[in-house]
This record gives structure tokens, sequence and C-alpha cells, in this order.
């Protein structure tokens, strides 16, 4: 490679990284900013932070979200394991696909229609919207990524060690518990993770089957940003940048140290979403 | 080793039990509900009209059109952004950390940063400012079609970058050096051998980012105002505002096929696929 090119794409790097993070920073920037709009930065000010965290409204939301994404991941994470332990065992390579592929559908369907025929669900059910259908929107939505995180991690496992613990007198309980679940732990681990942030991401499907007198801080976020400009929200998004980036650094470990196990046999970056 | 056929085999069902009652319940009862509903009408009877509606009327027809035309653009926008990217970034040194700068914006909420553009493109935002100080004058930015585009691509840049960047990075080394020993300048390395190589991430993320931008409610609401309609927000419409299920449905009927037909035309590459 010639020198230019790499200065050429240098270049071009700093551009993309620039075009990615600036709008970030820009709404962080002026959540110091003591005027009302987000432009012409006026003077320095913790303000909108104090009103934010005086926000009571606010804080409840807060919880609300942390407790649907806690609960929904940890429900959508033993489904999806049991799931992925159920068609590891699935010998038929056409039952194997279709159960796959229903599992896909998911994961490749626009936020609108799942919210969309999730709400008509619902209704047909005659479940009431609010925390409940919420919450299980949020597990129902996270569970084939479980799967999908989980299932190469156990088609990697050695069979033979399940073989040796049955030789060696272990029951199905006791394989499942001593010898296949510490095996598959990272990926189960990750597959928490993404579950988590799936359910704090979200904000299509939830808008659908949130009802009246429940929000998410999307949902929120949603109402306040189609009112225009508040810096409070500006406030809110330092924070959560904040926050997404100690979940990523743990992704980030997490995921090391499942590689690390793998004896790095995984070449490239790490596709997380 | 009979026994241990039959030991899986009962072993199966309580792992499935709650994994198969999620597949019934909300994978494929939603999608058969949703069908069963577009043929509903506003009176709650059976019939055919809201697909009579959809296909005589202008009004729909031209908003799957622009609807489809806005997610081109954006398709085409976000891939010629990330695709030189994705290259440049194969070339540097530390690149799980590269790539990690390039994954933690899609973990900052969507709507976040589409709010972050109301304040760029507001009449007195920065772009506005920069346009005033080259001598432009201030544009109605916001409430646009370009606006609309411009964020949707910027909100899925990453969504491009990723599957070209995981299908470079495994090209091997040894092929780029033939070529260029064969006698291949830098472009036509880069034309004839690379980019063919990756033409499975590139399918991946036309796919990954052509779907969503159909059906992106959100951002036709907070940036393009009420003037730019996709699919999305017809849906979210007839839902939410007019409440009429049968047409919102009907609507989401089409967005499913169009999605079946996107992922037929953008999954070619089974040899690859199954080399990786």
């Amino acid at each position: 490679m010639t020198e230019k090119k790499h200065w050429l794409g240098r270049v071009y790097l700093v551009f993309a990284f620039a075009l990615l993070y600036l709008p970030i920073f820009y709404l962080i920037f002026y959540s110091f900013s003591t005027g009302k709009s987000m432009s012409n930065f006026k003077g320095f000010t913790f303000s909108h932070y104090q009103t934010l965290f005086s926000d009571s409204r606010l804080i409840v939301i807060v919880l609300d979200t942390l407790i649907v994404a806690v609960l929904s991941s940890l429900v959508a994470t033993i489904i999806g394991t049991m799931g992925a332990l159920g068609i590891y065992r699935v010998q038929n390579k056409h039952w194997r696909n279709l159960i796959l592929s229903l599992n896909n559908i998911l994961m490749v369907s626009p936020d609108v229609i799942i919210g969309a025929s999730f709400l008509i669900l619902f209704t047909a059910l005659g479940v009431t919207l609010g925390f409940g259908s919420v919450l299980v929107s949020h597990i129902a939505f996270s569970i084939p990524i479980v799967v999908l995180l989980v299932l190469p991690r156990l088609r990697e496992m050695d069979a033979t060690m399940i073989d040796a613990a049955r030789d060696l007198g272990a029951n199905g309980w006791q394989i499942l518990s001593q010898v296949i679940l510490p095996f598959i732990l990272p990926s189960v681990f990750s597959g928490y993770f993404m579950a988590f942030t799936y359910s704090l991401d979200d904000f299509a499907v939830t808008f659908f089957v949130t009802g009246n007198g429940f929000a998410t801080l999307s949902v929120e976020i949603y109402s306040r940003a189609r009112q225009g400009i508040n810096l409070e929200i500006n406030a809110l998004s330092a924070l959560m940048f904040i926050f997404s980036i100690v979940l990523i650094v743990g992704y980030y470990f997490i995921n090391h140290y499942t590689q690390s196990r793998r004896n790095k046999r995984q070449r490239g970056g790490a596709y997380l979403k | 080793m009979k026994k241990v056929t039959t030991l899986t085999k009962t072993n199966r069902l309580p792992y499935f039990s709650l994994y198969f009652l999620w597949i019934g319940l909300f994978v494929i009862a939603p999608v058969a509900l949703i069908v069963y509903q577009s043929f509903f009408g506003i009176d709650h009877s059976l019939t055919l009209s809201n697909y009579r509606t959809y296909l005589s009327s202008s009004v729909y027809l031209r908003m799957t059109f622009n609807s489809f035309w806005f997610a081109f653009l954006i398709t085409v926008l976000t891939l010629a952004i990330s695709y030189p990217t994705a290259y440049f970034l194969t070339k540097l040194e530390h690149r799980q950390l590269w790539i990690l700068l390039i994954i933690l914006p899609t973990w900052i909420n969507l709507l976040l940063k589409a709010y972050a553009f109301i304040g760029i493109f507001s009449q007195s935002g920065s772009v506005n400012n920069f346009l005033t100080f080259i001598g432009v004058g201030p544009q109605q930015l916001l409430f646009t079609n370009t606006s609309f585009i411009l964020v949707a691509a910027y909100i899925q840049i990453p969504f491009m970058i990723l599957p070209i960047y995981n299908s470079l990075v495994d090209i091997d080394p040894a092929i780029i050096n033939a070529s260029h020993d064969l006698g291949a300048n830098n472009f036509q390395t880069l034309w004839r051998v690379i980019f063919p190589m990756s033409i499975n991430g590139v399918r991946s993320g036309v796919q990954a980012v052509f779907i969503p931008s159909l059906s992106l409610f959100m951002i036709t609401r907070l940036i393009g105002g009420n003037k730019v309609i996709t699919l999305g927000t017809a849906i979210e419409e007839h839902f939410m505002t007019t409440m009429n299920w049968g047409m919102g449905s009907t609507i989401g009927v089409v967005l499913i096929i169009i999605m079946f037909i996107t992922m037929a035309l953008t999954a070619g590459g089974r040899k690859g696929k199954a080399k990786s």
C-alpha cells in the first residue's frame, strides 16, 4: 500500500467518525447551556441536570424502564436458552430449519408490524394495556436473539463430554446443570445482555402496546421531543450516553472472556447487533 | 445406543414447552391475526374492501411508491458512505477497538439521535448558522424530505458498515496479492476482486437498512413533520389515530410482502454463507 492511499483512507475515516459522533456530542454539549434551545451556547450550567433529578415523573419512568428491561431479559434468557437446548437435540434437519425460520421471524420483522400485531393479539385476548403487555412484548421480541447467541455455543460443545458424564452415572438434570450449563454460560450471559439492551432501546413496539397509563423512557422521549426542544432531554441523553458506554464496555469484557475461551477461533469484530 | 436416543427424545419436550408456547402465541398468532384483521372493514364486517381501496386509491399507491423511493435513496446514501468506511477500517490496527466505536452509536436510543437533528436542522441550528456564514442564508431544513433521508441514513450507517466490514475482513490477503502480482492496479483490484468478494456483506447491509427504512415512523414524525408518509407512518396512523385497524393491517400485509421480496432478492449468496 502506498503512503498516499493510507493518508486518504485516514482522512475519510476521520470524516466518517465525525459524522457518527458529532450529532451525539452536539446534543450533550447543549445540555450544559443556560439557553433554551440548541443554538448559541450562552453559559455553562448544571441546571438542566438539577431539573432532571428533581423530575419525579421522569425518575419513575426510568425505574419502570429498568424493571421492564431486567425482568423481560431474565425471562427471555430462560425461555430462549431452553429453546436452544431443545433445538440442539432436534436431529431432523427439516424440523430444525423450520423452527429456526420461525425463531427468526421476529428478528427480521419491522418493529411497526410487531407492535401492531401484538396490539391486535392483546386486544383479542382481552389483556389490559400497560406494564403487563409491555413486559410480555419485550420478553417476546428478546427470545430469538437469546436462541441465536446460545445455539452456536451449544454446537461447539464436545458431545463426548455428555457421553462421559452419562457413563459416569450422571442423570439428565445433573448433565444439564453440571456439564452443559457451565459450558454455555458465557453465551447465556451475552444473550441476557443483548435482551437487556433490546428492551432498553425499543420504542416502536412499546409505543403500540403501552396504553395510556404506562410509559417507558423511549415513549416519554418521543412525546417530549414532539413538543420541541427541551434541554432536559439533552441532559438525559448525556446520562444515557455514559450508561451506554458502561454497558458496551461490560459487554466487550463478557465477549472477550468468551472469545479467549474459544481460543480466538473467531476472526474479525464482535458483531453485536 | 438405542437407550440414548429414547432418552433425548423424552427430554426434548420440557425444553420446548415454553418455547413452543412462545412461537405459537407471539410468532404465528400475530402474523395470522394481522392477515385476518386486514379483511375487516371499519364497521367490523368481513370484506375485501380494504384491499380494493388500497389497490384503487392513488393516495395509497403513491404513498407506497414514495416509501419505496425514500427507502431506496436512504439505502444508496448509506451504502455510499459505509462501503469506504468499512474498507478503510480493515486497514487499521486495533480494529476491534475501532469497530466498537462504530457499534457504540447504535446503543444510543434512536429517538435521542433523531432529537439531536431537531436542534441541528432548526432555523437557528448549526447547519443554518453555517449556511448563513458561507452566504447562502438560512433554509427550511426541518420537516423536509431531504432531512428525513439524511437522518434515516445517519441512524442506519453502522448497520451497513458492520456486515460489509465482516465480509471484507474474511477475504484472504493472498488473493489481493495475487491480483496485484497479475498486474491489476488498485482500482481494478478493488472493483473486480474485493467488491465481488464482499457482495454478501453488501447484501445483508442492504437488507438491514432497506426494510427498516420503509417503517421508521418515529423519524418521519419527528424530522419529516407530517409531510413524509412511509408505510410505517401509515400503519401507525391507522392503528393509533384513525383507529381503522383493518386498513392498517392491510398496509401491514403489503409491508410484510415487500419484506419477503426484499429478503429473497438480497439472499442470493447461499454458497458464500455455507462457507462461513
